[in-house]
């Protein structure tokens, strides 16, 4: 599904070496978590891969199902079934979040050559979704996260996420200032798109949200590299005695 | 040069300028007024490019004795505000057309041609035939307006007695790429009246047009102007408005194109309780520069007004934005709202602002701001994240920057027609 090679990034503006040989496959129907502690390059991947601007890869590869990821636009990317949940979901004044989620469905769908969604077919997909999401009539008619508390922003994210279908989610601290019954109806909403198939990468500082969406492979990132890879267990291991054992395990490595 | 050396310049150019125009004989009356209008106007003289209230907009070629020529612009789209039911006035070149034209008649409605209102003997058109125009020139002068009233050829007069179902609009042809209007219309909507006017239209190569608007006591007056796209038309409007007591006076404007636009609004609030929007879109491309002149007056109790003016500006166009609120000592609890925000779809392009207040009361609630920036990255990438293309992601955030201005506009068709232009002409331009 996905495939990170040896990824160097730096900023764009900046000399400043961010990714510093990230390597990382993700399969089919597969779990993986990526933790590690702040500034360590998580946010930066998912960007890289989503195709934001500023920043320049000056060595690797990204492949999503063989497609250079790299090179494509990141409408394209989106197209070719990548999503990124936000850490921070970006606010759009005067788009309602009906128009944007039904926009953003149709532009995808005419990319791979679909027919667009009637008005009644959308309206009625996008009504049993946001039920289960607990996103109200009131926020879909609202402009786009604008006014949403914290928790309301992640919510929408999902709800984005349920509504394009992707085939590998990335999801950047989507748990980060989610009370108990939010992250629990996130992790609904997440467990809710595993068929098998589609794959997730779950970044994430807590071992809370593992709980709820159990990952088969964990990641430590540690400033622009994975130092350590294993079963759910580092995820315990870390929420136990926090990175420094590991960083300094890879320091003597 | 002396100061007064400088206005006997002024003056001057303007009695020459002035001298071979022909003054529109009517009754004895309109002639008086005609002639006063000219009086003052030989007084004021004609703008320069070095008064303070044109130093963004060059006033010259709306002065020139001969109008710069305007091509026709030819378009296959049905023109706007033709799906709803309206009573249509038809101007070629500034000129009447009875004959495309619908009957002058309606519901709770007085229309005549303005030649013929200002040849008869109608108590009402004598006391309004510009007299807010007159009313407007303090504190700053505004002489195109007054030339206007000396000299406009035609026009149209309307009175509404009640409230009036259909819209009445005023549709601009531009035939003849020298043509030179001078247009001028009074409405005066009666205390409980209701009028929603429409305008669209290039008009002509050079058109210079004021409205004068009376909002009588608990009278509701909605106008929406859609100024046509001929790209080389130029154009100085002036809206002057007296608003009463519990009345309201919404006016929108939507302009794509023309490489010179001065929007001049001035409105008088002078009643208590009552509400003044006015609001604009203007998209520019290119040889375009477009200025909106606002002056809102506050003089009676807890009034409210709204300045909501957005411009999308781009290959070197110009924006520009003066704005006023003026409260005075008596207009207690008013609550003014003025926003000016340009939107620079690339480095060549400029906005110009110049938001003013100016407070007497003690106790108001008054704000503006004005804005001037390029898209939201951040916006711009989230959107095509989710598989939204550059350019469309693009459009649709600058709609929803247009957006609190087209929200002025109540009725949803006329809403509707209107976005449908923006969408348009942003269409056409994507990359
Ligand atoms: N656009 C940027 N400008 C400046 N510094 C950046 C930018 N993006 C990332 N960084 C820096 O790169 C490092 C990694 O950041 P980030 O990927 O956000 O880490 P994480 O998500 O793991 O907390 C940090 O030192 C951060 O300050
Ligand atoms: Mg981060």
């Amino acid at each position: 599904m996905l495939e990170i090679k040896n990824l160097h990034v730096k900023l764009e503006e900046e000399d400043k070496q961010i990714l510093k040989g990230v390597n990382l496959t993700v399969g089919e129907g597969e779990v993986h978590a990526i933790m590690g502690p702040n500034g360590s390059g998580k946010s930066t991947t998912s960007y890289v891969l989503a195709g934001r601007d500023g920043y320049e890869v000056t060595e690797g590869e990204a492949l999503l199902n063989g497609q250079n990821l790299l090179e494509m636009e990141p409408e394209e990317r989106a197209a070719a079934g990548l999503f990124l949940a936000f850490q921070y979901p970006v606010e759009i004044p005067g788009v309602g979040n009906m128009t944007f989620l039904r926009t953003a469905v149709n532009a995808q769908r005419k990319a791979r050559g679909e027919d667009e969604l009637s008005a009644t077919e959308f309206l009625k997909v996008v009504r049993e979704k946001a039920k289960s999401l607990k996103i109200d009539a009131d926020m879909l008619k609202r402009p786009v996260n604008v006014g949403f508390s914290g928790g309301e922003k992640k919510r929408n994210e999902i709800l984005q996420m349920a509504m394009l279908e992707p085939k590998l989610c990335i999801l950047d601290e989507t748990d980060s200032g989610l009370d108990v019954d939010a992250m629990k109806l996130v992790s609904e909403g997440v467990n809710a798109l595993r068929d098998g198939k589609r794959s997730f990468v779950v970044i994430t500082h807590y071992q809370r949200l593992l709980d709820h969406i159990k990952p088969d492979v964990v990641h430590i990132m540690s400033a622009g590299r994975i130092i350590k890879s294993g079963g759910p267990e580092l995820a315990l291991e870390v929420e136990h005695n926090g990175y420094a054992d590991l960083l300094a395990e890879q320091e003597q490595a | 040069m002396t100061r007064a050396e400088m206005k006997q310049r002024k003056l001057d150019a303007t009695s020459e300028r002035v001298l071979g125009m022909v003054m529109p004989q009517g009754a004895p009356w309109a002639n008086d007024l005609r002639q006063d209008a000219l009086n003052r106007l030989l007084s004021m003289g004609l703008p320069q490019g070095r008064d303070e209230y044109w130093r963004w907009t060059k006033p010259d070629s709306l002065t020139a004795e001969t109008p710069t020529q305007a091509a026709v612009f030819h378009s296959d789209d049905t023109p706007i505000f033709t799906a709803l039911d309206r009573l249509k006035l038809v101007f070629v070149d500034g000129v009447f057309d009875a004959a495309a034209s619908d009957a002058l008649e309606g519901e709770n409605l007085e229309v005549m041609r303005l030649t013929d209102a200002l040849s008869s003997d109608i108590h009402w058109i004598k006391d309004a035939y510009g007299a807010l125009e007159k009313r407007a020139q303090d504190p700053v002068d505004r002489p195109l307006a007054t030339l206007n009233t000396a000299f406009a050829t035609d026009g149209i007069v309307i009175r509404a007695t009640g409230p009036v179902s259909r819209p009445v609009s005023l549709i601009y042809l531009h035939k003849d790429e020298s043509s030179d209007a001078i247009l001028h219309h009074v409405i005066k909507l009666d205390a409980g009246a209701e009028l929603t006017l429409l305008e669209n239209g290039p008009a002509a190569a050079r058109f210079n047009k004021v409205m004068e608007i009376e909002v009588a006591d608990g009278a509701r007056f909605h106008h929406v102007r859609a100024q046509g796209r001929d790209h080389e038309r130029r154009a100085v409007t002036h809206l002057f408005a007296s608003v009463g007591s519990d009345a309201a006076f919404k006016s929108f404007t939507m302009t794509a194109n023309g490489v010179l636009t001065r929007n001049e609004v001035f409105i008088d609030i002078v009643g208590d309780d009552s509400v003044a929007h006015v609001a604009g879109a203007a998209m520019g491309d290119g040889d375009f520069l477009h200025d909106d002149t606002v002056f809102i007056t506050h003089a009676g109790l807890r009034c409210e007004s709204r300045q909501v003016f957005k411009k999308v500006l781009r290959n070197g166009a110009k924006g520009v934005f003066q704005g006023k609120i003026l409260v005075k000592q008596a207009a207690q609890k008013t609550d003014g709202y003025q926003i000016s925000q340009g939107l620079l779809l690339d480095d060549d392009s400029q906005f110009l602002a110049k938001p003013e207040l100016e407070i007497y009361a003690d106790d108001v609630a008054c704000s503006h701001g004005s804005t001037v920036g390029a898209i939201n990255e951040d916006a711009l990438f989230y959107l095509q994240s989710r598989g939204v293309p550059h350019a469309e992601a693009t459009d649709l955030l600058t709609l929803a920057f247009l957006a609190e201005a087209i929200d002025e506009i109540e009725d949803e068709a006329i809403s509707a027609d209107i976005l449908d232009r923006l969408e348009g002409w942003l269409a056409r331009r994507r990359g």
